[in-house]
């Protein structure tokens, strides 16, 4: 085979498919991280519940031969983690972010020893396979691209208009987001700063716990300890990267990924790189654009505020 | 209250006395303590060392003749440096410091405790301290074996390796892989990827799919997190063959595994208690090779190894043994 070019069109399919198949865990838990900040809670725990989402998902697969119930479980296991947190964030007003760190321990550890003590060995499930969409998946070079990925996949891009959509034109995310500005204002009017807040830390981790789910049943097929190996905290960079936009996340998941694939294809094709700097760059890049092009228009005020009736 | 104090104290010299003053044991087991990076049972490096010592406990006659201590998951360094330093604090014999990451550590920790054998690898680097022994394994030998099987059976001529970092034992094994490869026919293009992390098992599923995009129909890799590499080479159903290292990894999909080179560390682990009794706790090092039966290549009986393919591999692996051929890591 002579030497292999990166400008190629099967690499740049390449590139482009793995890297909307790399978003998808992201996507998930950065969505599900905009709308819990949209509220007013920062949830530094996302990596923790997506590690518990991952295990469950796939002990639940590998007992019971059934994908669906796995995702179910992630997501029990995620609204779960997430009760917890708001009990401790939001009624207890314990300090967010030590919090969620606490509950990214949590998770780690709790995942790890379950792991263990109920698997224990490198066992794989038959995750979601990819599904060609008829007729788009025909498309060349686009079809491939984007029509030809597991549910899991087509799932994640989904939740991305439907979160816009449920935080910009229902009345509930404007309660979410009235909340997350002014909560004293909210309340005046009525809203429950403490319901609200509940609903929507508890949406965001049973996102966290699909993400998990994915990695897990669809991307990996497998669990091993500290799977997700800090993802969640990259999805809590998204959301700020994205200014709290779903679709400016989506750029940003896609942007990272993007470079993650483009690291993986450009040493697969001996582009004279070394591969410590090319596994640094999607990283190096994340900091880059994050330093650049923070957008704090739509910043919700009260993130990271405990609310006190009757203070400000 | 001086009285009721002094009678806690009692009290709690009594219990301690009770507690750590039983009948006084025969004669003391050898105490070995292995810390590794991931789970015992992660099919790869952590677990060749870890099955090696409980076969070498039962060898020598069960708990009573070498008592085990370990810790796995070790991934942080800060953290497996802590559990070397308060092994040798409880005064085992041998401390396995079980990852090449590990070697800065033991070499602190070794000149506080004299007396303690520091065992390091995979690396052949003592320090010059007279109590740190280094283990490696010659893994560029089952390397080139693999490296002749795959050039044997790929169509596409294009093998793909995915690996960790390029340091230690994943470094030599890939190369002798690379030799062996281009010892059959040069022509077959060998692409690697390395992902920067022994444990990112996504990254490295999605570094084996990449590979397989790119038109690899065979492929390789080294460290714990390439049970995401099998994974992907699962996926694409029977397309792909999978050579193994570390461990016999045939059990993991066996399908598609053809060869595993496997870790026994059983020969190093006994000419280390060997030496010890001898009063000898470092200066040495030990290498695995197929020579010494530290590695072995195992053939996965599942998969159908043409006859022709399976001979270059046992002409290879005898020319390795005798030692006609050299195989530079």
């Amino acid at each position: 085979m002579a030497d292999p070019t990166i400008f190629t069109v099967p690499a740049t399919i390449g590139i482009l498919s793995s890297a909307v198949r790399l978003a998808t865990p992201y996507l998930f838990a950065a969505v599900g991280e905009a709308i819990c900040q949209s509220s007013g809670v920062l949830n530094l725990g996302v990596d923790g519940i997506m590690l518990l989402g991952a295990y469950a998902g796939f002990f639940v697969t590998l007992s019971t031969g059934s994908l669906w119930l796995g995702v179910l479980a992630a997501m029990v296991v995620g609204l779960l983690m997430g009760l917890l947190m708001s009990v401790i964030s939001v009624s207890l007003k314990a300090e967010q972010g030590i919090s969620g760190i606490g509950l990214y321990m949590f998770g780690l550890g709790l995942s790890s020893l379950l792991f263990k003590v109920t698997v224990g060995t490198v066992k794989t499930v038959v995750g979601f396979q990819p599904v060609k969409i008829p007729i788009l998946g025909d498309i060349p070079i686009l079809g491939e691209i984007l029509f030809q990925h597991s549910l899991a996949v087509y799932a994640a891009f989904l939740v991305v208009p439907l979160a816009w959509w449920f935080l910009d034109k229902t009345t509930w995310g404007l309660k979410i987001k009235a909340v997350g500005h002014t909560p004293a204002a909210a309340d005046s009017l009525g809203v429950s700063v403490l319901r609200v807040r509940y609903a929507s830390v508890c949406l965001g981790a049973v996102l966290a716990g699909l993400a998990g789910a994915s990695l897990s049943l669809a991307m990996v097929n497998l669990f091993q300890e500290n799977l997700t190996a800090g993802m969640g905290f990259i999805a809590v960079a998204l959301v700020y990267f994205g200014g709290w936009r779903p679709v400016a996340i989506m750029g940003g998941a896609l942007l990272f990924s993007f470079m993650n694939a483009l690291q993986l294809w450009m040493q697969v094709l001996a582009v004279k790189i070394p591969s410590d700097i090319a596994v640094m760059l999607p990283y190096v890049l994340t900091i880059a654009v994050l330093a650049v092009a923070h957008n704090h228009e739509r910043e919700p005020i009260s993130l990271n505020k405990p609310f006190e009736r009757g203070e400000h | 209250m001086k009285t009721r104090n002094l009678l806690i104290v009692a009290l709690v010299i009594g219990m301690l006395a009770v507690a750590f003053g039983g009948p006084a044991v025969a004669a003391p087991a050898f105490r070995i303590a292995i810390v590794m990076p991931s789970a015992k049972t992660d099919m790869a490096f952590s677990q060749s060392m870890y099955d090696a010592l409980k076969a070498l406990q039962k060898e020598m006659g069960g708990e009573s003749a070498l008592q085990i201590a370990y810790s796995e998951d070790m991934f942080k360094v800060p953290d497996a440096a802590a559990a070397i330093r308060d092994y040798a604090g409880q005064g085992f014999n041998i401390v396995l410091a079980h990852g090449s990451q590990y070697g800065s550590s033991v070499q602190e920790i070794a000149k506080d405790f004299p007396k303690t054998a520091f065992a390091w690898g995979t690396h052949v680097d003592t320090f010059g301290l007279p109590n740190v022994l280094a283990y490696t394994a010659a893994a560029e030998q089952g390397g080139y074996v693999n490296g002749v099987l795959a050039a044997k059976l790929t169509k596409t001529k294009v093998i793909g390796v995915t690996g960790p970092v390029e340091i230690g034992d994943a470094k030599t094994y890939i190369s002798g892989f690379t030799q062996g490869v281009a010892s059959v026919d040069p022509s077959i293009r060998v692409s690697k990827t390395w992902t920067g992390s022994f444990s990112d098992v996504a990254l490295m599923a999605e570094a084996a799919k990449t590979q397989i995009a790119a038109g690899a129909d065979a492929l390789t890799g080294s460290s714990q997190s390439v049970v995401g590499s099998i994974g992907a080479a699962k996926a694409a159903k029977g397309k792909v063959l999978w050579f193994g290292t570390q461990q016999n990894q045939a059990p993991l999909a066996p399908e598609l595994v053809v060869a595993s080179q496997q870790y026994d560390w059983m020969g190093v682990l006994r000419a280390m208690i060997k030496n010890y009794k001898a009063g000898k706790l470092g200066g040495e090092t030990y290498v695995a090779e197929l020579k010494n039966g530290g590695l072995k290549i195992v053939y996965n009986p599942s998969f159908k190894l043409p006859d022709a393919v399976k001979k270059a591999g046992d002409k290879v692996i005898a020319d390795i043994t005798s030692g006609t051929l050299k195989i530079k890591p």
